[in-house]
């Protein structure tokens, strides 16, 4: 059974997702592929409900087409918790794309990668492995506080139990 | 050299306590092997054929005498004595248990030292000239930068899970003494010309490497502005960490990305990265450059003769002191001053070994007469960086009783050797026995001299750690048919005029080698123009044909025999 984690606490998960053949709900958040966005945007926009858009770890963001500001959440996989892809999309999509919409890891998310992830720029985790779940209940979170590198929006969105101020970015 | 302030000094201590927890993690069955393999190989813990190896980083092999002591001190309660140094510029302690990795890890953080990022598929340990700071020819110092990219990439978060592992080396001298050219990056530090004139900047190299294919790093960028260091190396490894290869082990490094694009191409997509990245917010501020680079300020040193009555006397009646100087001992870029070179070859004994008594011998002499530096090479081997030449023979003397005072500093003897299947579980056969047998049969130091300057590497399987393609002569540990062989490559150079080696015919058995590395030799002394001639030159310039003839004999062509062994 898997869980919504954002924002330090399990939280319900509003959003559907939507397999590419399925019919679109009304009024409902949903996610779907980046595939459907590109090709049905206009249908997407008139259920007038948040839209989420679920990539592949190969997804190449096309900023004058994608409309990605027309998002509430970008997801993103960890097929496995070795590949490391994900981290570098997210941190495309803070950085350079200035996404600010929810980014959501989802796949094999383990507790001693959520603080990396939450630095890369996600901020919502999809966890089913039941050690991760059982930690992230109990609030205990492993993790080095004192960082260097100004991690994706390091200056206005280092989550504050995660991050202390990176020594370089002190020195700015 | 750079000492921690507080802020360092609680991210060690914090990752000393996560690592801890994950231990226990582990223990209690929280983790499974395979997801906590990673988290234990970014903490220096590796699984080797009977134990953990703890792999200790020596950031840009860099070391004062009090971590020696440390270094000295962790090899004798938990380990067995000794410890041995790597081509990475690091420690790696052979025998150690899972259970006391984190007070080995403690121990360590007590002297800022730490084994972050060792092992695993992240940025590892960057290597430098291990003459950083005092040799004549350097143009900036490298440890400066090699400090801020070990700041930097240390639990980088988006890049802890690479394709593959990822080093990178600097040098920022005339003469590359890093081997920049083997690495997937290598970092040159340079003058800049035209529009750039008066500014100091890195010339980029992409993509070298050993392993099964080897490559020479290609040129990514010849001059880039010294304060974007951080941003460039950014924008490089998250076009490698989106695209380098995932779906093969021994295809996933920088450099199978960089030669299946093109070098070009390859540029092309960290120049369109790099130009979105928000530079400012990643490249290292200047304040923050100027509180590094103070820790590297030059020792305030008065320049003294260059020539020592003591010195020249000894030099004229007693032999091996001679020898020891001339190979051994270099020139510092204060004038008086000497860089000594430590041997950890004695022919005979283990490439790269020192026990724990050896290590608190060099500390003593880095106290003593070093200004408390010793630095690691690429080679093995260790340097005092700064003795007085007024000194220089009292150091001699105490390494003379430590059993370090083995005058063959790139000489056949001072061989590279990888722990090979003594210790190794990817091995395919031993390489330091074989280390040990070629030393000895060149031992007699006046052979060795004549011999002249000669780098000869061994690995013992295709990964390369012992840089088999980097050596003049290179030796590469095969198995064959059950049975443990050795293929010898020619013609590699770890330099500037960095070459992958050729390999020469069929393998040998493990007793046969010695003979056939003499006959090497044979025919480059025999072939040489003149004993300025090294070996190197003398095989570029004969080419393979004479000493394959030598080694397989003319009648039989070394196609042929490959062939047989295929
Ligand atoms: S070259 Fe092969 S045998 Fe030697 S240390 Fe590396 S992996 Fe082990």
């Amino acid at each position: 059974m898997s869980k919504l984690w954002k924002n330090s606490r399990f939280v319900n998960d509003t959003f559907v997702v939507v397999d590419d053949a399925a019919p679109l709900p009304q009024a409902t958040p949903v996610i779907v592929s980046l595939k459907r966005w590109r090709e049905s945007r206009g249908e997407l926009l008139a259920l007038k409900a948040p839209i989420g858009v679920a990539v592949d770890a190969t997804a190449e963001f096309d900023v004058a087409t994608d409309d990605l500001g027309k998002l509430a959440l970008i997801a993103i996989p960890f097929a496995k918790f070795t590949d490391g892809r994900g981290y570098s999309l997210a941190r495309r999509l803070r950085d350079t794309l200035t996404f600010e919409g929810e980014v959501r890891a989802t796949g094999e998310v383990l507790i001693d990668q959520i603080p990396l992830m939450l630095r890369c720029g996600f901020d919502s985790f999809v966890v089913s492995h039941a050690p991760t779940l059982r930690t992230l209940e109990a609030g205990h979170l492993s993790v080095v506080r004192e960082v260097y590198q100004t991690a994706v929006y390091g200056r206005a969105r280092t989550t504050p139990s995660f991050g202390r101020v990176p020594v370089l970015e002190a020195a700015e | 050299m750079y000492r921690y302030d507080e802020f360092d000094h609680a991210f060690v201590n914090s990752r000393v306590a996560q690592f801890r927890d994950q231990v226990g993690r582990r223990l209690a069955g929280d983790l499974t092997e395979d997801q906590f393999k990673p988290l234990r190989l970014q903490n220096g813990l590796y699984l080797q054929l009977h134990a953990y190896m703890l792999r200790i980083a020596v950031p840009y092999g860099v070391l004062s005498a009090r971590q020696m002591r440390k270094l000295a001190f962790i090899a004798r309660k938990w380990d067995r004595g000794f410890g041995h140094f790597t081509t990475r510029q690091n420690l790696q302690l052979n025998w150690s248990k899972l259970e006391d990795a984190p007070d080995m890890l403690a121990a360590l953080a007590e002297v800022e030292m730490h084994c972050i990022q060792t092992s695993g598929n992240c940025i590892r340990n960057t290597t430098a000239d291990p003459y950083a700071g005092v040799a004549p020819d350097e143009i900036e110092d490298p440890r400066v930068w090699a400090e801020v990219i070990r700041q930097w990439s240390s639990i980088h978060p988006e890049f802890l899970f690479l394709p593959r592992k990822f080093k990178v080396a600097i040098t920022g001298a005339a003469e590359d003494r890093a081997a920049i050219a083997f690495h997937d990056i290598g970092l040159r530090m340079v003058k800049g010309r035209g529009e750039n004139a008066g500014k100091i900047g890195f010339g980029v190299y992409v993509g070298g490497g050993q392993g099964r294919t080897p490559y020479v790093a290609l040129p990514l960028n010849d001059f880039l502005p010294r304060e974007h260091l951080l941003s460039f190396l950014e924008a490089t490894m998250r076009v490698y960490n989106l695209h380098g290869r995932r779906d093969n082990i021994y295809k996933a490094r920088i450099k199978i990305l960089v030669n299946a694009l093109g070098v070009d191409e390859f540029r092309r997509q960290v120049m369109a990265e790099w130009s979105k990245i928000e530079k400012p917010s990643i490249d290292l501020p200047a304040s923050e450059y100027q509180r590094i680079a103070k820790y590297f300020a030059p020792l305030a040193l008065a320049p003294k003769p260059n020539e020592d009555n003591v010195i020249a006397a000894r030099r004229a009646s007693d032999a091996g002191f001679a020898r020891w100087l001339r190979n051994n001992v270099m020139a510092h870029k204060i004038a008086g001053h000497r860089i000594v070179n430590i041997s950890l070859k004695e022919p005979g004994k283990v490439p790269g070994d020192a026990t724990s008594e050896q290590m608190e011998a060099v500390a003593a002499l880095a106290e003593q007469f070093g200004h408390d530096e010793i630095r690691v090479t690429y080679q093995q081997n260790l340097v005092l960086p700064t003795v007085a030449l007024s000194d220089v023979g009292k150091v001699y003397d105490a390494l003379l009783s430590s059993g370090l005072a083995t005058g063959n500093t790139e000489l056949i003897t001072d061989i590279i050797a990888c722990p090979g299947l003594d210790y190794c579980s990817l091995a395919n056969a031993r390489a330091i026995p074989v280390a040990q047998e070629i030393a000895k049969r060149f031992a007699d130091p006046a052979k060795a001299d004549d011999i002249g300057p000669l780098r000869l590497n061994i690995s013992g399987c295709i990964n390369a750690c012992g840089h088999h393609h980097a050596g003049n002569i290179g030796i590469l540990g095969v198995d064959k048919k059950g049975t443990e062989h050795y293929q010898i490559t020619l013609g590699g150079s770890p330099k500037d005029d960095a070459d992958i080696g050729s390999i020469l015919g069929p393998s040998f058995p493990a007793e046969e080698v010695p003979d056939a590395i003499e006959t090497i030799i044979g025919v480059y002394t025999s072939g040489r123009i003149s004993k300025a001639e090294s070996f190197l030159q003398t095989y570029r310039r004969l080419g393979a044909k004479p000493f394959k003839e030598a080694l397989y004999g003319p009648s039989k062509s070394s196609t042929q025999r490959i062939v047989e062994e295929v």
